[in-house]
């Protein structure tokens, strides 16, 4: 994920094609026959099934559960071609194929610098120490004696979308914009450990920083202000109700809410306050943003307000032909809570306001709907989302305009689907 | 960003100026830290030099051990082989489309390349090496980049003193300032925004989208089959006479993790960092024609001597004990248990 690279492949993949074809054909048919009354009966109707006559499963079948088989295809996906090396990578969020706003742990994806690795509960231990009264380690049944809290935060790659930026390139919103998931964390405050180990010693917060890493081999350390760090972040040691899952940081990750996601520290071993950034190569050399004189932006934490049209979509095709749709997305700001999206059909010469399946959280995701009345003809599906602060999601031209070509991370622009008269939809660019 | 600096602000006041209730109350959960401790976790090291050990290292010595420990990912001099990291040139590209950052042309502080090497490289092998060894790693990547002559000796004294060409490069995010401004609501347009609306790009011009039935490379594929089903080990290739226990070899199987960054196994294995491991039980040491081994392993070979798996044990649990000089950086396996399946697995991998 590290750089944004163009590769020009020969063919195109035929099976999906063929099969987004097919199915856009018989949507088609479909469609023109459903004012028409059904003219033979439907045996799934008027026959006896099978499930309906025998049984199922028993309740011993399946200790715990995965999705049934006709739901395989939703699943993380990765991109060879992005890395050397599938340990030190990136897969994407099914996003296209998932509704509401909790994302699945199983289907969350996954970025590692040297592997996802296995930490017991038994093996795990927790330091914090530098500017505080007494350095201290914690166990994973010490963390459980704190004060509980439970918060649902989005976390996002600063890289998400991130291959977009010098044009339209990968056909799929898992692809452009899957580096996300949105759980619920259970765990503690930051501020209740560093409170218990004292933080006289560290005198005025305000030029301190507290430098966490993980246990794994990169150990991907980040320097995150003390103020932030006293504010909002978490430890965590359960998403969604249950462990967190081995690649999402098992038994203990970090959670910053509204920060790019390299921040949330997995396999969290480490928090020493200091009084200067470390500058760790996570820092300098990656998730710092290159600008058109080549001066870099760095300490560029915050993900601004972002949204896309989750479906219809390049991998979601519309298959059922002319008449009501439903648009959905999802929306998300890391400086607080979405306020309102909008929609186009046109490519950005009118827009409409989606409906908000609930009110905007803040640092979480929304979802959203515009249910229209398809003609069946071309659009250009675009969404925009605006924030609490009275932000509105940029266009790619204004965000190039800013920062250049040679950027990576923090993309946020709007994003074009053309959605064609067969349903179909592709990753484009409009003017 | 403005608004968090407020509300970080209002934090700071109401919580840490005076020894606030929130912050002085302790649960008594948790035990002091012995320094000891502290001291084999404490590595970062602060632009300010903060946490550099004592230590030195030449560029002459560092082009040796680059060449044998880092060179098959990033290349001789660096300049990075494949999809693998390029640690060296790329200066005058930053202010392209398509920048090439490297150690030289963007890293703004040499501490960080220190920092980086002892806590993470080589990949698959983390915190083998010596920190001398890290002192000369890092003087040949300077070297590599043009930074220093070939005569030059890193050391924690002069470190400080060396020159990042990029240093001056980076400024603290300005979004308040050059973005947040023209990115309003107020501003949205819902009526009449533009007259025209033409495509200007398409993904599929360059689709670079995975294929969805692309077989994965074999040994993915093999082991994501070995996760789910049952204990029966799926191998590429037939399994020949040498009966091994499926069981334990499944559990090998999860251990050869620790071995992947730098083992193949399976069908169309490759030599990588290692060399490939397929009928590596029983063979002669050094058994891949071909592969670069180092001296100890070559002079292994000629005396005769053969992967049996008490040999195998004994260089899995610790490979420098076995070869002093062998160039597979890795710090070894703790538990005989996980030995005793990798070489199970091993063993199920013929040919
Ligand atoms: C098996 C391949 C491999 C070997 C051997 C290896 N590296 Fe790396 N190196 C990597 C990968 C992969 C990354 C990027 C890791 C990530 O994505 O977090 C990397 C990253 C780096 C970086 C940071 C590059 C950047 O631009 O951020 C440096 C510096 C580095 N390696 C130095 C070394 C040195 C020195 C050695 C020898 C001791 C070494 N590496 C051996 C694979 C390797
Ligand atoms: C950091 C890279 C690295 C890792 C990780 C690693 N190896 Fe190696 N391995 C090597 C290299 C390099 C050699 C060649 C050694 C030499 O020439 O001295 C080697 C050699 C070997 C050999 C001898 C091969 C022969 O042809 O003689 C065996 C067996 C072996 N490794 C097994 C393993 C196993 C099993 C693991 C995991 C538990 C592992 N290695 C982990 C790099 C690695």
């Amino acid at each position: 994920m590290t750089d944004k690279r163009i590769k020009t492949k020969q063919t195109h993949p035929p099976s999906r094609r063929a099969f987004l074809r097919g199915a856009a054909a018989t949507g088609a048919g479909l469609a023109a026959s459903a004012a028409s009354a059904q003219t033979a009966p439907d045996p799934l109707i008027t026959e006896v099934q099978d499930w309906a006559s025998g049984t199922g499963d028993g309740v011993d079948a399946t200790p715990y559960g995965l999705p049934i088989e006709f739901e395989s295809d939703v699943i993380r996906r990765n991109v060879a071609w992005l890395t050397a090396d599938t340990i030190s990578s990136i897969n994407f969020t099914p996003i296209h194929a998932l509704d509401g706003t909790i994302t699945p742990q199983g289907c969350a994806f996954e970025r590692h610098h040297s592997g996802a690795i296995e930490l017991s509960k038994s093996d795990y231990r927790l330091m914090i120490h530098g500017l505080v009264d007494t350095p201290l380690v914690f166990t994973y049944a010490d963390l459980e004696r704190f004060p509980r809290i439970n918060k649902t935060f989005f976390l996002e790659c600063a890289a998400n979308t991130g291959m977009e930026w010098a044009g339209a390139q990968l056909n799929g919103a898992q692809f452009t914009h899957g580096m996300i998931h949105n759980m619920e964390y259970s765990g503690v405050s930051l501020r209740s450990l560093l409170s218990e180990a004292g933080l006289s010693a560290a005198g005025d917060f305000k030029d301190k920083w507290v430098y966490v890493e993980g246990a794994d081999a990169s150990s991907n350390g980040r320097s995150i202000p003390l103020e932030k760090a006293l504010d909002d972040v978490m430890i965590a040691f359960k998403a969604n109700g249950e462990a967190l899952r081995k690649e999402h940081g098992y038994p203990v990750r970090l959670v910053v809410p509204g920060w790019e996601g390299n921040m949330w520290v997995k396999w969290l071993r480490r928090i020493e306050i200091t009084d200067q950034a470390i500058e760790s190569r996570e820092e300098t050399s990656k998730y710092t943003d290159t600008l058109e004189d080549g001066t870099a932006r760095k300490w560029t934490w915050v993900m601004d307000a972002k949204s896309v049209v989750t479906s219809p979509s390049p991998q979601a095709p519309i298959t059922h032909g002319k008449g009501p749709l439903v648009i959905t997305g999802l929306a998300w700001s890391g400086r607080g809570a979405i306020t309102g999206v909008d929609v186009t059909i046109d490519g950005g010469k009118t827009w409409q306001k989606a409906r908000l399946a609930a009110p905007g959280q803040p640092m979480a995701l929304t979802r959203f709907y515009l249910d229209i009345d398809w003609d069946g003809s071309e659009m250009y599906l675009q969404s925009r989302a605006h924030d609490d602060t009275g932000y509105v999601q940029p266009t790619k031209t204004q965000l190039r305009e800013v920062r250049g070509l040679n950027s990576v991370y923090h993309n946020n622009c709007i994003q074009t689907w053309w959605v064609k008269k067969n349903g179909e939809a592709e990753n484009v660019e409009v003017s | 960003m403005s608004k968090y600096l407020k509300l970080a602000l209002v934090t700071a006041i109401t919580t840490g100026s005076l020894s606030a209730p929130v912050l002085a109350a302790g649960l008594g959960v948790g035990r002091a830290a012995l320094p000891e401790e502290i001291a084999a976790w404490d590595k970062d090291i602060a632009p300010d030099g903060t946490g550099l050990p004592v230590g030195s290292g030449s560029v002459e010595y560092g082009e040796e051990i680059f060449s044998e420990t880092c060179a098959s990912c990033h290349g001789e001099f660096a300049e990075g082989v494949d999809n693998w990291p390029t640690l060296s040139g790329g200066f005058g590209t930053l202010d392209r489309e398509d920048p090439v950052k490297t150690v030289g042309s963007y890293w703004p502080y040499l501490s960080t390349t220190y920092d980086y090497i002892r806590r993470s490289m080589p990949f698959g092998g983390a915190q083998t090496l010596s920190d001398d060894d890290v002192y000369a790693m890092v003087a040949y990547i300077l070297y590599s980049n043009d930074l220093v002559d070939d005569d030059f000796v890193l050391s924690n004294e002069n470190f400080l003193e060396v020159e990042m060409p990029n240093a001056g490069g980076f400024i603290v995010d300005d979004r308040v300032v050059t973005e947040y401004p023209h990115f309003t609501s107020e501003t949205a347009c819902y009526e009449d925004c533009k007259d025209t609306v033409e495509i200007t790009m398409r993904a599929a011009v360059l689709d670079v989208t995975p294929i969805e039935d692309t077989p994965e490379p074999v040994i993915e594929a093999t082991q994501e089959a070995a996760v789910e089903a049952a204990p029966v080990v799926e191998t590429p290739t037939t399994v020949t006479a040498a009966a091994f226990d499926a069981d334990l070899a499944a559990k090998g199987e999860k251990v050869f993790k620790k071995c992947k960054a730098c083992h193949q196994v399976g069908e169309g294995a490759k030599n990588r960092v290692g060399p490939m491991l397929n009928g590596v039980v029983g063979a002669s040491v050094a058994h891949v024609d071909g592969f670069k081994y180092s001296n100890d392993l070559l002079a292994a070979k000629d005396a005769g001597r053969v992967w049996d798996e008490a040999l195998i044990s004994e260089f899995l649990a610790k490979p420098k004990s076995v070869f002093k000089k062998t160039k597979m950086s890795f710090a070894g396996l703790k538990k005989d248990s996980e030995i005793a399946a990798v070489i199970e697995y091993l063993k199920s991998v013929s040919q």
